[in-house]
């Protein structure tokens, strides 16, 4: 039996009848369209598929549609604001921090969560909050970068 | 350097990708487009006795369910082998197999659904009975009298046997050797990994009956020219492959796929298009793997620490069947570096080919070169602690001096440009080497294990010239093209064979092209992996985009400026020989009068107008050039490593690692240094974390990320890089390959470095991955031993 | 990967997920779902329904008076991992709950759901046994206290039966803790985490106990070790000594590719007394 689900995508409402068993980046991506949360590793280590629900960092391929039935999901489509880039993103762009950009919205939204907890995090602190987080590229040098320079300019 | 070449300019691909506007296969989305999925092997030998499909055939959602007996009769060949050496033997590799499967994953039924939830578990629904065989997994096992044969005709399991070098030499080096050192190893199987796991969809146009198929590919061309010639039997006219934007392929991606001729045939069955997405537990099991050396070694040496000879055998597991390049990788791509960065003469090694009920093994990020560079960089250190003599003097001792080249080694190679003992200073120069040295006596006084590690690595980059490659076994080609197709407005559209799965061909080769013609950076577009918008070119792999498709740009530039200065000569009515090209400013003007000008933008318009072009001149401002090197280029790294091992968990913590690179000339350093980082922590991953794993009994134990451990963020503290420049003259460019290096070097520094550590306590060598548990076996060992 | 079909419920009371929970057949509780989802997914779980108590108001939240914590069965580990209260009274179950998985399964993952799964490399069975947790749990039969040392059984096998929800967990307050974890490269689980507690009376160790989880199908107390450490000061030596009959209380340690059984053991001697260090300095 299907069920419905209530829920804010970016900040619009969608009301979507699903599949109990259909995983929320499904829902996204296949649904709703919204690709940018891509699916890597399946068993919840790579973190790519990352999404903001209630505005804390989720797998999305570890959730259910229903689970998220009346959450407030944001997806890295709905991140840059009306100008233009979410200061992360901005940095990601600035310090080179992503190569093929497969793991990329999951780090960036990951990086809002570690941000959002502490600004000021040092080099260190944000590779122990990249622990869910896997990418192949980049060795993370330049995504540690990336966030420690966006929490300097938050908190400037 | 030029207004962008040698900048760090901001890459151009990113903003979709922050975004999460990426176009990976997995996001395309076709009206009616059906999902496959693929019934696998749990088993690694099999007779398939049988298989029922027809509760999952009548499951609700189910377009169809397919066999191998379908596929071989509807047209589909065998997936080729494109790098043979002498007397290959090649084992036959279905699409899907018809009566046998070779490894866990290999593919026995394929599903098609309106979805893939349903798709799904259709699969689960197929029955498949199988009589399981005898399996072997073990590279050198595999030749054992009593290992079970796996292809008829193919005696010992031994598919080729390879050797290179001065054996005579070798042997006069042993015999007069003051002091010798022997190792045997095994550089352990690794799974590539990119973040996106493979994908392929498929498009058919019954009417012009054309087939588009998209697919997760580094060189969309070879693949067009495979599916046409071997697998799928459609004309190359008629095929279309497109390779989007690609997750990473570290050389995985490089190859043949059987899900790339699946998909189209079973869109043009259906009259559908149709998609099929990796799970991760499809990719470790069917993404060809890499590594997998079983090597026994031994270095000749004089009392003053001279290096003489080298006699290398090696047993490289190719896997259950040859994948596309897969003999390439431990011949000419391992036997031919192992020279190293060092002057040995007498350098000879061998290799034994061998299959085995495990996945495919082909090239995967250096490719060869990291088991030559781990082998050798081993041995070296080994050698130091013979001779007592620190390893990095030895290193440089024994070096290629850079008078020397252009240096012919033994073992084939001639060297392009090095400056092997500056490398090593710079990397000692900033690691403080001698200050690590101090603080590690300090740290032994209270008892800590520290250690260093140092090495000097080599690559080959870049594969070439075509007709050595095809002497030594290659199917294909490894020229690159490039087409600069200047527009009327003056904007342009550059093509190229290249593909950019990360590396940021967008942007860098639009430097190139741009400083190449004096145009802004904002007027010149990339595409690439398409083969309906693309000559024929050969992808992107041996960290060959900038050395060979970046030069073949250079060449199509160079034919559009001579047009640009032929056609604004005629307009500015002066000679051709009185006209200067200016690439700072973009135009042409008359020498010594810079205000008797004509703009790039002028001159594309009337090349195009062709109102008043000089006789003999056709009107167009395009150019396509196919670039074929004259060698390969051969970058080279010095990289130092400190770590603290702990006596009681006994795990590794990298305290610095300190890499200098000499890639050449460097056309985006930030671009660069990405390359050289994102390298070092593959490199630190085999040296630490990663290990693909098979029982005894052949079971699969590593098919999804809760088993393989790709390094996380806080496996290394920070990467310190630097570089220097000796440029290549064998392009014009004068740049080498940056794509490998960080992996080749990173691996054996790391493994000096924690071997150093351990030296104190009697260990000589733990095979990788140098987990804690194999530290700790290792030091019991010692101890009982010294006992 | 895809789960296989189910149906799906979701309680609004307890009393519904338990009336559920004994006339759908095959029912499985989710909160989370950071335990189960990914069983699904690999279909080594195919439930043919989901109870979801996920949404079942008043189960979720930290409360301490000066006995200890009373926890909701819904409490998140980063919930737990950032508790003040649990930082207090008991800081090493904020460490094994921190040690869990990575931030996004912190946010979504629960602590009844993880002590409902009892998964062999889970982070908080070890430090419920060490801690003494009392786990209530809610039935057809009505509520009943359990001790942790009753709730696991065997691996992934806990002694509730089918119709019980657990809804929350209380751990006596105790500064002399700690939890330290072996993490496993790859999934992150422990391949080896010890929870330690000490209490000490006029300098001599009153009370121990050291939870061991990782090593074994289940987890387990290792009392040889608290034996041997009570009644006397904790020094370093008598910590070595009592760490070293960890093994003990280790039969049937199961091995992986990464770490061996044997491995295992030796890890847990060397977190074991680490981990009591931490404690009894902790303890004062």
């Amino acid at each position: 039996m299907n069920h419905r689900v209530c829920l804010k995508v970016n900040g619009e409402a969608r009301d979507v009848e699903v599949e109990p068993r259909l995983l929320l980046c499904h829902l996204l991506r296949d649904e709703l369209g919204l690709t940018g949360a891509n699916i890597g590793c399946d068993t919840s280590q790579c973190g790519s598929c990352t999404v903001l629900m209630d505005g804390k960092a989720v797998k999305s391929c570890t959730l259910l549609a229903v689970q998220a039935d009346g959450c407030d999901v944001t997806t890295i489509e709905g991140l840059a604001g009306e100008n233009g880039l979410h200061p992360i993103q901005q940095a990601f762009w600035d310090n080179h921090g992503l190569q093929c950009g497969f793991c990329t919205p999951g780090m960036i939204l990951t990086a809002v969560e570690i941000l959002d907890r502490n600004p000021c995090a040092s080099d260190a602190e944000v590779r122990h909050g990249l622990e869910g987080n896997l990418c192949r590229c980049t060795g993370y040098e330049n995504i540690v970068k990336s966030i420690v320079a966006a929490g300097a300019r938050e908190s400037a | 350097m030029g207004r962008y070449v040698g900048h760090s300019v901001k890459r151009r691909e990113d903003p979709r990708f922050i975004q999460g506007k990426g176009r990976y296969v997995a996001n395309l989305e076709l009206h009616g487009m059906a999902h496959v999925a693929v019934k696998r092997s749990p088993y690694p030998h099999a007779r398939v006795v049988g298989v029922d499909s027809s509760a999952a055939a009548a499951m609700d959602g189910v377009i169809a369910v397919f066999t191998g007996r379908d596929f071989a009769d509807g047209g589909c060949g065998a997936l080729p082998c494109g790098w043979l050496v002498p007397d290959t033997k090649v084992p036959e590799r279905p699409v899907v197999v018809t009566d046998r499967v070779m490894h866990v994953g290999d593919s026995v039924a394929v599903v098609v659904a309106e979805d893939p939830y349903t798709a799904s578990d259709a699969v689960e629904a197929i029955e498949v009975e199988y009589e399981s065989l005898p399996s072997v997994v073990d590279a050198r096992g595999t030749t054992d009298a009593d290992a079970p044969q796996l292809h008829d005709g193919i005696e010992g399991n031994v598919s080729y046997y390879w050797k290179l070098g001065d054996s005579e030499a070798c042997k006069q080096a042993f015999a007069e050797a003051d002091e010798t050192v022997e190792l045997e190893l095994v550089n352990q199987r690794l799974i590539p990994t990119a973040m996106e796991p493979r994908a392929a969809a498929a498009s058919w146009d019954a009417a012009s009956e054309e087939m588009t198929v998209w697919t997760t590919s580094q060189n969309p061309h070879p693949i067009r020219l495979l599916l046409s010639a071997f697998t799928l039997g459609i004309p190359e006219s008629k095929l279309r492959v497109i390779s989007p934007d690609v997750g990473g392929g570290f050389g995985s991606k490089i190859f043949h796929y059987p899900e790339e001729v699946i998909v189209p045939w079973v869109a043009r069955q259906i009259g559908r298009p149709a998609k099929w997405v990796a799970t991760r537990t499809e990719s470790q099991m069917t993404d060809s793997h890499g590594r997998d050396h079983v090597t026994v070694a031994r270095l000749a040496m004089k009392s003053d620490g001279t290096f003489t000879g080298l006699d290398v055998e090696t047993w490289a597991n190719q896997g259950a069947y040859l994948s596309t390049f897969a003999p390439l990788i431990p011949t000419a791509l391992y036997i031919t570096l192992l020279a190293g960065n060092y002057r040995t003469k007498g350098v000879f090694g061998r290799v034994h080919g061998t299959l085995t009920n495990t996945v495919p093994v082909d090239a995967y990020r250096g490719a060869g070169r990291p088991e030559a560079a781990y082998l050798v960089e081993r041995l070296v250190d080994l050698a130091a602690d013979r001779l007592g003599r620190d390893p990095l003097d030895l290193r440089k001792q024994n070096a290629i001096r850079k008078e020397e080249f252009p240096y012919q080694t033994p073992v084939a190679f001639l060297y392009d440009s090095g400056d092997y003992d500056r490398l090593m200073s710079t990397a000692a120069a900033n690691a403080d080497y001698d200050g690590m040295r101090r603080a590690q006596e300090e740290a032994r006084e209270e008892g800590r294990l520290r250690g260093v590690g140092v090495v000097c690595c080599i690559e080959a980059s870049g594969p070439a010239p075509s007709a050595v490659a095809g002497s030594l076994g290659s199917a294909v080609g490894f020229w690159e093209s490039g087409e600069v197709r200047v527009h009327p407005t003056g904007q342009i559209s550059v093509f190229t064979g290249s593909h950019t799965h990360g590396q940021g061909h967008e942007t860098t080769l639009a430097q190139v092209v741009a400083d190449e013609l004096g145009v802004p950076l904002e007027s010149v577009e990339v595409v690439h992996g398409d083969t309906g918008r693309i000559n024929f070119g050969m992808g992107t792999y041996g960290s060959r985009s900038a050395c060979v498709g970046g030069s073949a740009l250079v060449r199509s530039a160079e034919k559009v400026r001579a047009k640009v200065v032929k056609i604004g000569a005629h307009l500015l009515e002066a000679a051709e020989e009185d006209v200067v090209y200016d690439r700072d400013a973009g135009r042409v003007h008359v020498k010594g009068s810079p205000d008797r000008a004509k703009a790039f933008g002028e001159i594309a318009f009337a090349a195009y107008t062709a109102h008043n072009l000089p006789e003999g001149v056709e009107p167009g401002l395009d150019f396509v050039s196919f670039y074929d090197p004259e060698n390969f280029t051969f970058p080279a790294s010095s990289h130092i490593c400190e770590v603290e091992v702990c006596p009681e968990t006994w795990q590794v913590r990298i305290l610095r690692y300190v890499a200098v690179d000499d890639v050449g000339k460097v056309i985006n350093p930030m671009i660069v240094e990405g390359q050289i980082q994102g390298g070092v922590v593959q490199g630190v991953g085999q040296a630490l974390t990663e290990t693909a794993g098979y029982a005894e009994d052949g079971s699969f134990l590593t098919g999804t990320m809760l088993e393989y451990a790709v390094p996380r963020a806080d496996l290394l503290p920070g990467i310190e890089v630097d570089r220097i420049e000796t440029p290549s003259p064998h392009n014009p460019l004068g740049v080498k390959g940056a794509g490998e290096m960080g992996t080749i070097a990173a691996t054996p520094a790391v493994a000096n470095a924690v071997l150093d550590a351990l030296r104190p306590l009697g260990v000589k060598h733990v095979e990788l991955p140098l987990t804690p548990e194999r530290i700790w076996r290792a030091v019991r060992d010692a101890q009982s031993a010294a006992a | 990967m895809y789960p296989s079909r189910f149906d799906y419920h979701r309680a609004a009371s307890i009393e519904e997920a338990v009336q559920l929970l004994g006339s759908v057949e095959g029912a499985k509780l989710v909160s989370g779902g950071h335990s189960l989802i990914p069983a699904m997914k690999l279909r080594v779980a195919q439930p043919t329904a989901l109870v979801d108590i996920g949404r079942i108001e008043g189960l979720s939240g930290i409360s301490s008076d000066e006995d200890g914590l009373a926890i909701g069965a819904l409490t998140t580990h980063a919930e737990v991992a950032a508790s003040a209260a649990v930082k207090s009274a008991c800081p090493g179950l904020a460490e094994a709950a921190a040690a869990i998985g990575d931030i996004q399964v912190r946010n979504r993952g629960t602590i009844g759901g993880s002590l409902a799964h009892n998964d062999p490399g889970a982070d908080y069975p070890g430090a419920m046994l060490a801690f003494g947790a009392e786990i209530t749990a809610v039935g057809s039969n009505g509520e009943r206290t359990i001790a942790a040392s009753d709730l696991f059984v065997d691996m992934f096998t806990t002694c509730l039966d089918e119709t019980e929800v657990i809804t929350g967990v209380r751990i006596p307050a105790a500064r002399g803790t700690a939890y330290l974890k072996h993490r496993h490269p790859a999934s992150s689980y422990a391949v080896v985490g010890v929870a330690a507690r000490v209490a000490t009376e006029g300098g001599d160790v009153s009370e121990c106990a050291v939870g061991v989880n990782g090593v074994t199908g289940c987890a387990v107390l290792a009392g040889p070790v608290s034996e041997s450490l009570c009644g006397r000061p904790a020094n370093q030596d008598r910590i070595r000594t009592a760490a070293g009959r960890v093994g003990e209380s280790l039969d049937g340690a199961v091995g992986d590719l990464y770490a061996s059984a044997e491995f295992r053991v030796h890890l847990a001697e060397v977190h074991a007394r680490r981990a009591l260090a931490a404690a009894a300095s902790r303890a004062g």
